[in-house]
């Protein structure tokens, strides 16, 4: 088990060390001319400060001293200078960071408390009603355009039935509660602002609900496909002719052994959370993540765009490595 | 649970029913995106500030957007570009993947290897944080997008040929030809890769769903086509902000969402019929 753990911790490592040099070529092949866009007009015309602005960053030194600096930059947290903001990139993500894992740790609890149960439930009763209508919620789970269906939902609930609030994380004239930790949920719990909970808990479930809507259907999908397969396996069979209940066959017997590819998928969509963010974000005027992507991009805020792929890539390679890590817990063939 | 006996003709129908349904959408988007300069009612890009936000009537079946263009003949014209760029980047990134897979499975030993870490990095990144990167780096445009686009989809492929090839590998046919002195190259061809094809087009079928969607988030994003072109990604995002005038965002939204329901059931239909023990 720790050769394995340890194995996995050096891979993890060399696959970051050769995603941060893919993210240097591709931000070194890019088209516009960093020095014009740094120094503007005027400097740039000076070929002396044009000289001594690339030797000070380091632009006349061959590409793999470049990607030294630029892993010594990274170590050091320096993820560049966004050109729209004027902010270090690192400050904005930390800025803006909190917003996002907030709602999709709401949305992915949701899909999970709603997908796992609906997806047992549609293979123990297969072709039944219930399991038509997994069929159907996961199919428009995984079909609807995410843009279009918070854009729906905007529309109706807030704009036609009047039932949810508009757009942001909290009304506009709220006050929003600052800090510790930029989850509104936490931090006004924390000081007992029950108004600031409720307003910020109204505000987050409609994007959440959206942001949901995909992962929901991949989670019931899977868990179903999962389940048919470990139900016609024979242990469950022994299970039954034991005179075991079949409360305890399914949960504790089949269950079991369809949540490995129910986790392995459940990773990746949290990670894909972050990217389903971007539309979900941008037409909730949600001040996470997603729509600080969507504004570099519109802008085409290039090191902007490239600190985001450096942050979530690692995200990934971290929930990666945590699902890894997690089979050894509910597959012991995997420990040895 | 108790079957009731079912005639033939009901259990086809249960089995490939909704695989025939999404053909008839599929083709049906085909046949609107083939003809679409032909039946739209007005021309797509006509501009015309004195008939903007005007909701859907027998003049202008979906309405008119905030230019005053008819939404209905920008969603037949949105067609073409979203099944092009859907096709373009599924058969070439099929293609790239199925050629990188099945040559590691052949090359073996650390030929392989390269080959399927070098898959697996791509792998590592999200794939529409890293598109949205490279359509940035490459410029706005339909075929920066493509090409942003076929750079993070080849590796799902790689990954299936590689896996589908090891099998063949394997496979008594493929020791006979061997033995029988036939080329390596012959057996590649002739044998391994016609075998491999049947998971690797279930696999395109539901991923042109996947494609047509990403694309038009990448237009919605601003990053997929220049403006003025009729895309239905951007003609969401031209009418994201118009709540009251809903009918601007919600019609290619679901035109969308119709295409993508298509290529699903064609999808599943097809792994059905090829692979009848995987009954889902």
């Amino acid at each position: 088990m720790p050769s394995y753990i340890a194995l996995r911790l050096i891979s993890a490592v060399a696959m970051a060390l050769l995603a941060s040099l893919v993210i240097f070529l591709i931000s070194n092949f890019v088209p516009g001319d960093p020095v014009l866009a740094q120094l503007g007009d005027i400097l740039a015309s000076d070929p002396a400060v044009v000289a001594e602005w690339r030797a000070k960053w380091g632009l006349d030194l061959p590409l793999w001293e470049r990607y030294g600096l630029f892993l010594k930059g990274l170590l050091h947290g320096d993820l560049g200078t966004s050109i729209a903001t004027r902010r270090p990139v690192l400050d904005d993500i930390v800025q803006f960071a909190p917003a996002t894992v907030e709602l999709a740790t709401i949305s992915f609890a949701m899909a999970l408390a709603l997908g796992i149960p609906l997806g047992i439930a549609a293979a123990v009763w297969r072709d039944s009603w219930i399991d038509a209508v997994a069929r159907a919620l996961s199919l428009l789970g995984v079909s609807a355009p995410t843009f279009w269906l918070a854009f729906i939902m905007l529309a109706i609930f807030y704009g036609w039935l009047g039932w949810a609030p508009g757009p942001g994380r909290m009304d506009p004239i709220a006050f929003p509660p600052e800090g510790p930790t930029g989850f509104f949920l936490i931090d006004t719990a924390l000081i007992g602002d029950w108004e600031g909970f409720h307003d910020a808990l109204a505000h987050l479930i409609l994007p959440a609900i959206v942001l949901a809507a995909a992962t929901l259907g991949l989670i019931t999908r899977t868990t179903r496909a999962a389940m048919l397969d470990c139900l016609q396996q024979d242990y469950v069979r022994v299970a039954r002719a034991k005179g075991l209940v079949e409360r305890v066959v399914i949960l504790r017997h089949a269950l079991r052994n369809a949540l490995v590819p129910v986790v392995t998928l459940g990773g990746l969509a949290y990670a894909n959370l972050l990217t389903g963010a971007v539309m979900t974000e941008t037409i909730f005027a949600w001040p996470g993540l997603g729509r600080y992507t969507f504004r570099s991009a519109a802008a085409l805020d290039f090191p902007a765009i490239m600190g985001i792929t450096l942050v979530v890539s690692a995200t990934y390679l971290l929930v990666n490595l945590l699902v890894d890590l997690s089979y050894a817990l509910l597959d012991p063939r995997v420990r040895r | 649970m108790l079957s009731l006996p079912r005639t033939r003709w009901q259990r086809r129908l249960r089995r490939y029913g909704l695989a025939w349904l999404g053909g008839g959408i599929v083709l049906a988007w085909f046949l609107i995106a083939a003809l679409a300069p032909w039946i739209a009612p007005w021309p797509p890009d006509a501009v015309d500030v004195t008939r903007r936000l005007i909701p859907p009537s027998s003049a202008h079946w979906l309405g008119t957007d905030i230019l005053g263009r008819d939404v209905f003949s920008r969603l037949l014209h949105g067609a073409r570009i979203s099944l092009l760029a859907g096709f373009t980047v599924v058969l070439l990134g099929a293609a790239i993947g199925t050629a990188v897979g099945i040559l590691a499975a052949w090359l073996r030993g650390w030929g392989e290897e390269a080959l399927m870490r070098f898959t697996d990095l791509v792998l590592c990144f999200p794939p529409i944080i890293l598109a949205l990167a490279l359509a940035a780096a490459l410029g706005i445009g339909t075929t920066n997008t493509i090409i942003a686009m076929l750079v993070v989809w080849w590796p799902k492929y790689a990954r299936l040929a590689r896996s589908l090839a090891l099998v063949q590998r394997s496979q008594e046919y493929v020791e006979a030809a061997t033995v029988l002195g036939l080329p390596q190259k012959r057996i590649l061809f002739r044998h391994v890769l016609p075998n491999t094809f049947g998971p690797i087009a279930v696999l395109c079928t539901l991923d042109l769903g996947i494609a047509i969607l990403t694309f038009a988030g990448l237009s919605f994003l601003g990053l997929g086509v220049v403006p003025p072109t009729a895309e239905w990604g951007s003609m969401v995002s031209e009418g994201r902000e118009l709540v009251e005038q809903w009918w601007v965002a919600t019609f290619p939204g679901l035109a969308i969402l119709t295409v993508v329901i298509g290529f699903n059931f064609l999808g599943d239909g097809l792994r059905d019929w090829l692979d009848p023990k995987a009954q889902r």
